[in-house]
């Protein structure tokens, strides 16, 4: 469905860049919900709004890379010039419920603004449609919601209304930013397993960006793990939970709270998150890795493919590889 | 509507009330006896008598604001020193020229303010939009009256082209006829404020476009234009809407001075003349009358928020 | 927290027109000061046989219909300006800022006191400071202190405004919650954080000051005709507009480049300021 390839987005001038986002690689297929994972600031929205050609004007900008739909790369193209030339196939949607509405417009008015856009439709089957985007994103008493405005709902209704506008596009992979951090863990939940079933009814790519490993283990069938602007492991999340192969992605996991060890001290790990382009050469997590040795510092490290859907970044991977 | 309605009408009533009390003590804080300020230094005994009893100016002070309050409230707003007319009458023959002169440039600042805003904004960084900007902030500096004299000195003095003063009435000669002698008075007048709203309106629509949801209008894959009206201006005109209140006290005042470059017998100039004259119930009236006006726009704005931001329910 | 006169250069270092408009107020204020040292003739020097001369060797900017050099008294006139500036600026902070600050930390008296500020701002700007001459009569003390009472309105709203917000933010909480007296989080908290925000302020009420008081004078209701003042130049030389126009040109370019300088370089220091309080300066009365 969707393959994104040597993506690099850059701060700067051509002849004197920072990438921010340097050689990601990744593919979803149909049906398929990859989570893209890391802590604040190592480039993970702004590999999302990159494919989604929303990088703003006079910002940051895409260096390299491909983003194919179907076939046809799509990466320096913006949403309305997807859909002129038919590739409009990728939708979005944003964390911040609230903000990502226009206050002054109905909800009806907004997702019949999307409908419109990719169907040529009108009048009272346009006013239908977006009835049934809403109760299939399961708002109560749809017809009443498309005259309301976006304040007078509550946060995770907000959130089924961007879904639905996202779905009224007509996508084959739908990009969520962190769709559920500013909700509560009960709302959190119901969104995650509404996007569960749109993305087994309708054969959706979803691309789950996220910082939460709780939500990885609830959604999610493949993680790529980002670190410093680069994807350092893609592997099933299965395996990403227990065998790790990537010692950034270890370091993560033994983060997490054990309720078997309840009495036990937090893990943390040392040192502070490595912004995009402040390691200048060879491993961006090399200074804060239990098993880094001269070689990590100093070369360009190669990735090491683990098995058929198991990749790492590192030269010293936790995981023997399998044929 | 309902309860932000009533609060803020309410709120309006109240701040009049006070201004009003203000203004009537304003004939009390003009130096000299308030008799002979009414009634000019050529009274004569017999008008003086007549008048404090009328006014009841041997009466508690409280009393006399209620007296003066209801004669207002009838339209009696004392008589010119002047004129020796009543004071609503003279206002009125000056308020025709004042009036239109303030609608035309109320017309040229929102047809030129907003749309080179507009303009600005989506042209955001280039050179255009920066000699733009600079020509705004420097028409915002100049002194209106400067500007005034010397579009006197080119159109009407060198080129002829139009009037230099005066105004005489539309009703004279039927029709739009006179109109061209409030072109350049009334350009001179919407020069600093078409200038403002155009800054504001840029500003305004820059902020906007960095909202969330402005975003999320892109990635709907609508079309830049539509992005750029339907939901980039709609949203910025809001912040436009509520400077309409202060950009009319602005053309008040400035109509003032504009009214005597021009010499257009309206009530900006009447004010100067009064002041000069010493014609204080004129002064008291204009004052009052300008109040009241001032506070109903304001409140007319504010209550028209209601329908352009339905987000505004209460305060 | 904004720090002290120093770091308010900043946003002159990347901009060179607001640089500029700092470099002609600076100018401005020396030949306000060197007046007596730049001006070649007296001001007030009466030569009936130079009158409306254009601007030649011997007058740069021309005479006037008295035979004033007008080179001479542009100079002087940055005086007066300078005067009405600084002292209309001084008023409305002096009196505007406690108002504003105390309305907020006490908000009892702050009602009382911005419905006061309420009813002063429901007159129209020049129409109050004419009603303030018209009581006090004519002359640039009462001509300062009636355009102060215009501006110290929006003073004292901007810094409640401000003073609001910066009372509910959360590091002022927490120094309340251990103890802090209103004076202290006055003097710690909340003036630091004025300083940028009433610079901007400063500087607008400086620049509109120029033009309240420049109308004021054409009026005829501002500075005595004595006094070589920028306004009473326009006025007297309004009717020889026709026979000599640059008896008003310089006058009023001064005034122009006063205003424009100012606003220059009050936009520049606005930007500097957090973006929380900018949105409150941007709406200014003339």
């Amino acid at each position: 469905m969707l393959y994104v390839s040597d993506l690099s987005v850059s701060i700067g001038t051509r002849a004197d860049f920072t990438d921010i986002v340097s050689s990601v690689s990744f593919e979803i297929g149909k049906g398929e919900i990859l989570g893209l994972v890391g802590e604040s600031g190592c480039g993970k929205s702004m590999t999302s709004l990159a494919v989604m050609g929303l990088l703003p004007e006079g910002g940051p900008w895409v260096r390299t890379g491909r983003a194919e739909l179907a076939g046809f790369d799509v990466i320096h193209l913006p949403p309305y010039r997807r859909v002129e030339s038919g590739h409009g196939g990728i939708a979005m949607i944003f964390q911040e419920p609230m903000s990502s509405l226009n206050p002054v417009m109905k909800i009806g008015e907004q997702i019949e603004e999307a409908i419109r856009v990719h169907e040529r439709l009108s009048g009272d089957a346009l006013t239908r449609k977006a009835r049934e985007l809403l109760e299939l994103v399961r708002i109560p008493d749809a017809a009443l919601q498309l005259g309301a405005y976006p304040h007078q709902l509550s946060g995770g209704m907000r959130q089924r209304v961007m879904i639905a506008i996202a779905l009224a596009c007509r996508p084959q992979v739908l990009i969520a930013d962190e769709p559920t951090t500013a909700l509560d863990v009960t709302v959190q939940t119901q969104i995650l397993s509404l996007l569960r079933e749109l993305c087994d009814s309708m054969g959706l790519a979803i691309l789950f960006i996220t910082h939460d490993l709780g939500v990885v283990a609830q959604l999610v069938d493949r993680v790529a793990v980002m670190y410093a602007g680069r994807i350092v492991e893609t592997a099933a999340v299965a395996q990403m939970f227990e065998r790790p192969a990537h010692p950034y992605t270890e370091a993560l996991m033994s983060c997490l709270p054990d309720p078997a060890r309840f009495s036990r001290r937090l893990t943390t790990i040392p040192g502070q998150a490595a912004k995009p382009g402040q390691v200048k050469q060879g491993c961006e997590f090399a200074p804060r890795c239990r098993q880094a040795v001269e070689i990590c510092v100093a070369d360009a490290v190669p990735y090491a493919q683990l098995s058929h859907d198991h990749r790492a970044l590192c030269r010293f991977p936790l995981v023997e590889p399998r044929p | 509507m309902g309860s932000y309605a009533l609060h803020r009408t309410a709120s309006a009533v109240a701040t009049l009330a006070a201004a009003s009390v203000v203004i009537f003590f304003f004939m009390h804080l003009v130096p000299g006896d308030p008799l002979y300020v009414l009634l000019g230094d050529t009274a004569t005994p017999d008008q003086v008598d007549a008048l404090r009893a009328k006014f009841g100016l041997d009466q508690p002070i409280v009393v006399q604001y209620f007296r003066w309050l209801a004669n207002v409230a009838r339209g009696d707003f004392g008589t010119s020193i002047f004129f020796q007319a009543p004071v609503a009458r003279v206002i009125r023959d000056g308020a025709e020229t004042s009036i239109l002169l303030a609608s035309i440039t109320m017309i040229w600042i929102t047809l030129i303010g907003v749309p080179v805003g507009v303009i600005a904004a989506m042209r955001h960084g280039s050179w255009l939009d920066q000699s733009l900007s600079g020509v705004a902030m420097l028409l915002a500096s100049i002194p209106t009256f400067w500007v005034g004299l010397y579009l006197i000195l080119v159109f009407a003095a060198w080129l002829g082209w139009l009037p230099s003063s005066g105004y005489p009435s539309i009703f004279e000669q039927g029709g739009l006829a006179n109109l061209h002698y409030l072109l350049l008075p009334s350009l001179t007048l919407a020069a600093p404020n078409a200038a403002l709203i155009l800054r504001l309106t840029r500003a305004s629509m820059l902020d906007v476009a960095r909202e969330d949801y402005v975003r999320t209008a892109r990635a709907k894959g609508i079309r830049p234009m539509r992005v750029i009206f339907r939901h980039i201006l709609r949203n910025a005109l809001l912040a436009v809407v509520s400077a309409f209140g202060f950009t009319f006290a602005a053309l008040i005042s400035e109509a003032v001075v504009t009214e005597t470059v021009f010499a257009l017998p309206g009530i900006g100039q009447l004010v100067v003349q009064s002041i000069l004259r010493r014609d204080y119930p004129v002064i008291q009236g204009i004052i009052l009358v300008t109040v009241v006006l001032y506070l109903v726009v304001n409140l007319l704005v504010d209550l028209s928020y209601r329908f352009l931001d339905p987000r505004v329910e209460l305060q | 927290m904004s720090g002290g006169l120093r770091s308010q250069l900043v946003p002159f270092a990347r901009r060179p027109i607001a640089s500029l408009g700092l470099v002609v107020l600076v100018c401005i204020v020396a030949a306000a000061v060197l007046a007596p040292l730049i001006a070649p003739y007296d001001p007030s020097r009466i030569e009936p046989i130079a009158r409306l001369q254009p601007p030649n060797a011997a007058h740069w900017f021309g005479t006037d219909q008295f035979g004033r050099d007008i080179f001479s008294r542009v100079v002087y006139g940055s005086r007066l300006a300078l005067l009405i500036g600084v002292g209309v600026v001084s008023f409305a902070l002096i009196t505007g800022v406690p108002a504003g600050v105390l309305s907020a930390l006490f908000p009892r008296f702050g009602r009382v006191m911005m419905r006061v500020i309420d009813v002063l701002m429901a007159f129209p700007a020049l129409l109050l400071a004419l009603s303030l001459i018209v009581i006090l009569g004519r002359g640039v003390s009462n001509a300062i202190l009636a355009i102060g009472v215009v501006y110290l309105t929006t003073t004292s709203r901007i810094t409640y405004g401000l003073a609001l917000r910066l009372r509910t933010e959360t590091y002022v909480e927490a120094a309340n919650s251990m103890g802090a007296g209103a004076v202290w989080t006055i003097r710690k908290h909340i003036l630091p954080n004025l300083i940028s925000p009433l610079l901007v302020q400063a500087s607008f009420v400086f620049a509109f000051a120029q033009l309240s008081a420049a109308s004021l004078d054409f009026l005829g209701l501002g500075a005595p005709p004595e006094i070589p003042s920028w306004g009473n130049m326009l006025a007297e030389g309004r009717i020889f507009i026709t026979r000599a126009p640059w008896l008003l040109f310089f006058p009023g370019l001064s005034i122009a480049i006063t205003a424009f300088s100012l606003n220059l370089v009050g936009d520049a220091l606005r930007d500097r300021v957090d973006p929380r309080f900018r949105e409150m300066l941007s709406g200014n009365r003339r």
